[in-house]
């Protein structure tokens, strides 16, 4: 598996190869907590959150929401305390950049972790690391208390009036407490249920204090947007989609792995064909899914020749969405109606069970893709799929009613041969 | 939700189930201190101390059950409520080696099924099944965030990936 960075320097990947990068050591021979002693020397917490606005750094757990807005949410009168949560529940399948993150540079994550609760005034903040991670859960608290003894982290850090303390906390396989408000319940020590918004986290979240949930790659971004400066490193990638992106590249391709991009590559049949080293087993190239399952799947043709993109427009005006940037490539000997169904699958596993679109719903679909695999599909239950999605997409609770509906409307939609298919020979069924 | 939680009080009585509470040495017991030191809340501990008493006694029964619910002053259905919503919580016995072999998209079009059927024919059990000596135990589970390097497993808490049936023979031949 291949880690680097292509088409531009690397930024996040800067340090991954070093040998022991995981160390403090290595981690300041190299440029770290640089950027807290700038921040510390000469930035009030308002500069900073006016430089990541600068940076249009967009959170790279999936929504894409502008870092620099959701921090300066936080009402900064509020007499409560306030939260920093670094979501590192990865959990979207095909996505394994977050880990790599942690693994081989923890004190990046540490040190925008840093910033994030200088700039929010946050005094207790927490990693909520995947249940299965536990090997990562493991080298971030070697890595915080090797920050601590160095007075980078704890009471009066570097010696200036600034306060702060860092805490792994594990969750225990729940894919939906990668959504932020399901993640603060599991936090709290509660099922994780998604929680109504309004209030947002911002306002009211962790123990109802003004909570920020950011992903590891976003927290990791912040403290080259500190060092640089936010208008270099949005530069760096577009104007609305500042910086580099990782991308974690699995499937049928020839070199998969996480590799940095700047955002705005150009374009995506490149990167898939040269960059990855081209389909594996000398194949062709049948389908993506470019920003982890919950997103629409691509056919070949919506991709050669198409110069799409690789950035949140680009990405939507090719017909799909960056989500969490996990390619997952398929060739031409995957059936898509199998490849959609595993998805499924995946999502009636995951539904938390709250609310009843959801729950029902993604029952419903696994099984009538198993009644089609079965042989006894109806001609109709292609078009059953889509009426279902339609009932469960922007009716459930939280966005896991969406992201299990939208692969199945995509794969319908962009590959109704592979489903005919299914359906032929089928006698006696209405 | 937050606000109720804030008004959850601690039991004046320890609550029973016909078993006697779990004990842990005193080594366990600072470690869960330590863990209940980071929340201002007692009850956000609950994951960390479930792993805690699942490492210690294979898997969290009654008595582990009855020990959490006394320790974080909350109610036996509260710790149920939970376990039974976290696919890593165990509430049943497992196998010494419990094999979590991923079946999301990636692994499965690069070969889990084939890893899947040459885990069960080499153990003699299927998805969901302990071997009867209680050293095995395979399950099919969702996206363990390996798709880079799949087709994989975790064994316990460790990943193996890039799988092939020699490599599993290799790594299953060679458990003390």
């Amino acid at each position: 598996m291949r880690i680097e960075a292509i088409g531009c320097e690397p930024l996040q990947l800067r340090r991954v190869h070093l040998e022991n990068s995981h160390t403090l050591d290595v981690y300041q021979r190299n440029g770290g907590y640089e950027a807290i002693k700038k921040m510390l020397d000469s930035m009030s917490p308002n500069d900073v959150i006016e430089e990541v606005k600068k940076s249009a750094l967009r959170g790279r757990g999936g929504a894409g929401f502008p870092t620099g807005l959701k921090w300066s949410f936080v009402p900064k009168d509020s007499p409560k305390p306030k939260y920093v949560v670094c979501n590192a529940d990865e959990s979207e399948p095909g996505t394994f950049k977050d880990r790599y993150l942690m693994e081989r540079d923890p004190h990046m994550l540490i040190e925008g972790m840093l910033i994030a609760a200088y700039a929010l005034g946050a005094k207790v903040n927490y990693i909520y690391t995947r249940g299965e991670y536990k090997y990562l859960i493991d080298i971030m608290d070697v890595a915080l208390a090797e920050a601590r003894a160095a007075g980078l982290l704890g009471e009066k850090i570097l010696g200036t009036d600034f306060s702060c303390e860092i805490h792994t906390h594990t969750g225990a396989g729940a894919y939906i407490c990668g959504e932020e408000t399901a993640l603060l319940s599991s936090l709290e020590g509660n099922r994780g249920h998604p929680r109504m918004k309004p209030p947002f986290p911002a306002v009211s979240g962790l123990y109802a204090c003004p909570t920020v949930v950011n992903n590891v790659e976003t927290l990791t971004a912040v403290p080259d947007i500190i060092k640089m400066g936010g208008a270099a490193y949005q530069k760096l990638g577009t104007e609305k989609s500042g910086g580099t992106k990782l991308w974690s590249v699995s499937g049928h391709v020839n070199s998969p792995g996480v590799y940095e991009l700047p955002m705005g590559y150009d374009d995506m049949e490149k990167f898939i064909m040269e960059d990855c080293g081209g389909i594996s087993n000398g194949r062709s190239l049948k389908a993506v899914i470019p920003g982890g399952s919950s997103v629409y799947i691509m056919r070949a043709s919506d991709i050669v020749g198409k110069d799409v993109r690789m950035d949140y427009e680009g990405l939507v005006a090719g017909g799909s969405s960056v989500g969490s940037g996990g390619f997952i490539v398929m060739d031409d000997t995957v059936d898509i109606f199998e490849s959609t169904k595993n998805l499924t699958e995946f999502y009636k596993h995951e539904s938390c069970g709250w609310c009843t679109p959801c729950r029902e719903g993604t029952d419903w679909l696994v099984k009538i893709f198993k009644r089609i695999e079965g042989g006894d599909g109806r001609v109709d239950d292609p078009q059953l799929l889509l009426d279902l999605c339609d009932n469960i997409e922007g009716k459930s609770f939280c966005p896991l009613g969406d992201a299990a509906s939208w692969p199945i409307q995509s794969a319908v939609k962009r590959f109704p041969e592979d489903f005919r298919k299914r359906l032929e020979g089928n006698n006696g069924n209405p | 939700m937050s606000q109720q939680l804030l008004q959850i009080k601690p039991l004046s009585q320890p609550v029973h189930l016909g078993v006697e509470p779990a004990t842990f040495s005193a080594e366990i017991e600072a470690e869960i201190d330590r863990h209940l030191a980071k929340y201002p809340v007692k009850r956000s501990a609950i994951l960390p101390l479930m792993f805690i008493v699942q490492r210690e006694r294979g898997y969290l029964d009654p008595a582990g059950v009855l020990y959490l619910a006394n320790r974080l002053g909350l109610r036996i259905t509260d710790i149920w409520e939970v376990a039974t919503f976290y696919s890593m919580i165990q509430t049943n016995p497992v196998g010494k080696y419990h094999i979590q072999i991923c079946k999301t998209l990636s692994c499965k079009i690069l070969g889990e099924p084939k890893i899947t059927e040459h885990v069960c024919n080499k153990l003699g059990i299927k998805p969901g099944e302990t071997t009867t000596d209680g050293r095995f135990t395979v399950s099919l589970v969702e996206c363990l965030g390996s798709c880079g390097t799949a087709p994989m497993f975790q064994l316990n808490f460790d990943y193996h990936e890039n799988l092939t049936p020699e490599k599993v023979d290799q790594i299953l031949d060679t458990l003390p």
